[in-house]
C-alpha cells in the first residue's frame, strides 16, 4: 500500500477523477511522511519541554509542590536580585569571549601553517591529525588531564619554577585569582580544532587566481592575507564564532569536574549556578527562571547565526 | 618560481613554519602524551620530582585494576550500549528526514529547517529541568530509555543537517532512474541512495557516537544506580572516591578516549569532509 502511494510514476490514466485527486493528495503527503518522525520527536522532546520550563519559571515551587501556585515574574526578580547570578553571567561571558577569540586565533594560525606548501606533505597530513586530537576528548577527561597537569605538585608548576617564572607552587584551580583563567586556558586547548578544521577547508577553497592576480599587482604577503584570505574566510569565521559562542556558553562538565564553580563563586557559570539551584537546593522554579535567561541569550545569538546562514 | 632560492625568501619562512608547527604540536599533544604515560606509572611516581615523562618502571596495574572491577567494566558496557543504540536510531530517522529535505519541496520546509537548525543551540541545562520532571513522571528515571530518548534530541539535529548536506551533493538522476522504472521513492532511498551515501553516513555515525559517548549532564542527573552509569560519570565517581588514584583515573581516561580515537582515525577522511560540509554550509 505504502509503496504504491509513494511511487512517483504517473497513475494509470484510467483512474477516475476522484481517484486521481486522492492520489495527488497522497503524493503531496510523501515528503511529510519522511520528515514526520524527526519533527514529532523534536516537538515532543524539545518544544514541549521548553514550554514546561517556561511554565515552571512562572510558578512557585514547581516539581516540589503538588499544586504549585502561579507566581508571576517573582522568580525572575529573585534571580536578578542575586549577586551570584550577575557574577556568574559576567564570568560566563568572560570565559566564552576569551575562549572564542583564542579558538579563532589558534585555529587560524594552525590552519595557515598546515596549509602552506613549504612543509612536506606527509608531515603535514600527520600533523593535521595530531592537531585535531584535543577535540576528540570528552570534557570530563579534559578536566582531569588539566587537573593533573595544573596540580600544585604537577608538571606545569615544576617547569615554571625551574624557569623561575613563578617562585611558589600556584594552586591554579583552587585560588580565586587564577581559577577562571586556568579553566579558560583548558577550554582554549580543547576547542580550537573546530576553527582549525573549518578554516583549513575554507583556505583550500580560495581560488589560487586571486593570489596570482594580487601578486601581479605587486601585493606583498601581508596584503594578500589581509585583502584576500581574511575576506574570503569571513563567512566561515562568522558562523563558527557564533556557534562556538553558543556552545561555549553552555559549558558544564569542564567546570563541574575542575572547580565545581568555586573557590567561593570564582568560576560559577550560568550553567553551574542553574544546576545547583535545581539539583542541590531543589529550587526548580528559580532554576527554571535562570534556565530561561540562558535560553534567551542562546536564542538571540542563534537568531544572528540563522540570518547569517540564510544570507549565504 | 625563481631559480635562486634566497635565504630570506625561501629558507627562513620554511624554518619559521616548521618552528610554528613544532610549538603547536607541543601545545596540542603534550597533555595527551602526559595522560598516556601517567596511566603507565605507579601512583607514587605521578608527582615525582623532577617530573619525568617516561615512567621509571612501566606498569599496567592501573589497567588491570579497571578490568578486574566489574563496576568499572559496566561503565564501559553502558557507554557502548547507549551510544550504539542512539547512533542507529539517529541514523535511521535522520536519513528519512534528510531524504525528505533533499528531494522534495513542501510547505513549511523552510520553517522546519530553521527549527532544526535552532534546536542545535538549545542549552542542555534548559531542557534538563523539564526532562527531570518528565522522566520521573513517566517512571523512566534511572533507565537506559531516559538516556537514549534525551540523547536523540541532541544528536538528531546535527545528523539531519549533515545527511541533508550530503544527499544534496548526490545527483537527482539517481533516484529518478528508479522512479521511472516504477519503483517507489522508498525503494530509491534504501536501494540506491543509501548504498552510495557511505561517506555521509559514516561521518554522521561517528559524530553521533561522539556526542552520545561524551554526554555528561543528562547521564549525571537522569541516572542514579551504579549499573547505569556511563564512562564520564564513572570517571567523576572515581575522582570523588579516591582523589589520589591518578594512574587509575588516567587509565580510565585513556580507555574512555580510545573508541573515539579509533573511530576518528578509521573514518578520518569521511569525517572531516562531512563535518565541514555540515558546520560550514549546513
Amino acid at each position: 500500500m505504502n509503496r504504491s502511494i509513494t511511487a512517483l510514476a504517473p497513475a494509470p490514466p484510467k483512474a477516475g477523477k476522484k481517484g486521481r485527486l486522492s492520489y495527488k493528495t497522497l503524493r503531496k503527503l510523501v515528503p511529510y511522511l519522511y520528515v514526520t518522525p524527526a519533527t514529532l520527536l523534536l516537538v515532543l522532546l524539545m518544544l514541549f519541554p521548553m514550554a514546561m520550563v517556561l511554565r515552571y519559571s512562572l510558578m512557585d515551587g514547581a516539581i516540589m509542590k503538588r499544586d504549585a501556585a502561579f507566581a508571576g515574574l517573582q522568580n525572575y526578580i529573585t534571580i536578578f536580585q542575586n549577586p551570584v547570578f550577575w557574577q556568574s553571567l559576567y564570568q560566563t561571558l568572560y570565559f566564552t569571549i576569551m575562549s572564542v577569540v583564542f579558538h579563532f586565533v589558534l585555529g587560524l594560525a594552525f590552519a595557515l601553517l598546515l596549509n602552506t606548501n613549504r612543509v612536506n606533505p606527509t608531515i603535514r597530513s600527520i600533523l593535521r591529525v595530531l592537531f585535531i586530537l584535543p577535540w576528540l576528548f570528552t570534557a570530563v577527561i579534559i578536566a582531569i588531564i588539566w587537573r593533573l597537569l595544573l596540580d600544585p605538585n604537577g608538571v606545569v608548576n615544576s617547569v615554571l619554577m625551574t624557569l623561575h617564572i613563578i617562585n611558589f607552587k600556584v594552586e591554579w584551580f583552587s585560588s580565586t585569582s587564577t581559577a577562571i583563567h586556568a579553566l579558560t586556558f583548558a577550554n582554549i586547548w580543547a576547542g580550537y580544532p573546530l576553527f582549525m578544521v573549518s578554516l583549513l577547508a575554507g583556505l583550500q577553497g580560495i581560488s589560487k587566481e586571486l593570489y596570482e592576480a594580487a601578486g601581479i599587482d605587486g601585493a606583498n604577503e601581508l596584503q594578500k592575507f589581509w585583502y584576500i584570505t581574511i575576506p574570503q574566510l569571513m563567512p566561515i569565521i562568522i558562523s563558527i564564532s557564533l556557534l562556538d559562542f553558543i556552545w561555549t556558553m553552555q559549558v558544564f562538565p569542564l567546570v563541574w569536574m575542575t572547580t565545581g564553580g568555586g573557590p567561593i563563586y570564582a568560576t560559577e557559570m550560568l550553567s553551574t549556578f542553574t544546576y545547583k539551584l535545581a539539583f542541590a537546593q531543589y529550587e526548580f522554579s528559580l532554576a527554571s527562571a535562570s534556565a530561561i535567561v540562558i535560553l534567551i541569550i542562546s536564542m538571540s545569538v542563534t537568531y544572528f547565526y540563522i540570518k547569517h546562514q540564510q544570507r549565504r | 618560481m625563481a631559480r635562486k632560492r634566497s635565504f630570506k625568501n625561501s629558507v627562513l619562512p620554511t624554518l619559521l613554519t616548521y618552528a610554528g608547527l613544532a610549538v603547536g604540536l607541543v601545545f596540542a599533544a603534550f597533555p595527551i602524551v602526559w595522560m598516556v604515560f601517567s596511566s603507565l606509572k605507579s601512583n607514587t611516581e605521578i608527582f615525582a620530582l623532577p617530573p619525568r615523562l617516561l615512567p621509571d618502571d612501566f606498569t599496567i596495574s592501573a589497567y588491570l585494576t579497571i578490568f578486574n572491577d566489574p563496576t568499572k567494566v559496566r561503565f564501559f558496557i553502558n557507554s557502548y550500549f547507549v551510544a550504539g543504540v542512539v547512533t542507529v536510531l539517529t541514523l535511521f530517522i535522520a536519513i528519512l528526514t534528510a531524504y525528505g529535505f533533499s528531494r522534495y519541496s513542501f510547505r513549511f520546509k523552510n520553517t522546519l529547517n530553521i527549527f532544526i537548525i535552532s534546536t542545535q543551540t538549545v542549552p542542555p541545562i534548559t531542557l534538563l529541568i523539564p526532562y527531570f520532571g518528565m522522566v520521573v513522571a513517566f517512571r523512566i528515571f534511572d533507565t537506559y530509555l531516559a538516556l537514549i530518548l534525551t540523547y536523540l534530541v541532541f544528536t538528531l539535529p546535527y545528523a539531519v543537517l549533515l545527511m541533508t548536506g550530503y544527499l544534496n551533493t548526490l545527483p537527482k538522476e539517481l533516484d529518478e532512474a528508479v522512479l521511472v522504472d516504477g519503483g517507489s521513492s522508498w525503494t530509491a532511498l534504501w536501494r540506491v541512495i543509501v548504498p552510495v551515501s557511505t561517506p555521509g553516513i559514516v561521518a554522521t555515525a561517528v559524530y553521533t557516537f561522539l556526542l552520545s559517548w561524551n554526554e555528561f549532564l543528562f547521564a549525571l542527573t537522569l541516572t542514579k544506580s551504579m549499573d547505569l552509569r556511563t564512562v564520564p560519570i564513572g570517571i567523576q565517581l572515581l575522582m570523588g572516591q579516591h582523589a589520589f588514584e591518578w594512574n587509575e583515573m588516567m587509565a580510565m581516561s585513556v580507555l574512555g578516549s580510545l573508541p573515539l580515537l579509533v573511530l576518528y582515525l578509521v573514518a578520518q577522511r569521511y569525517f572531516l569532509a562531512g563535518m565541514t560540509a555540515g558546520s560550514v554550509k549546513s
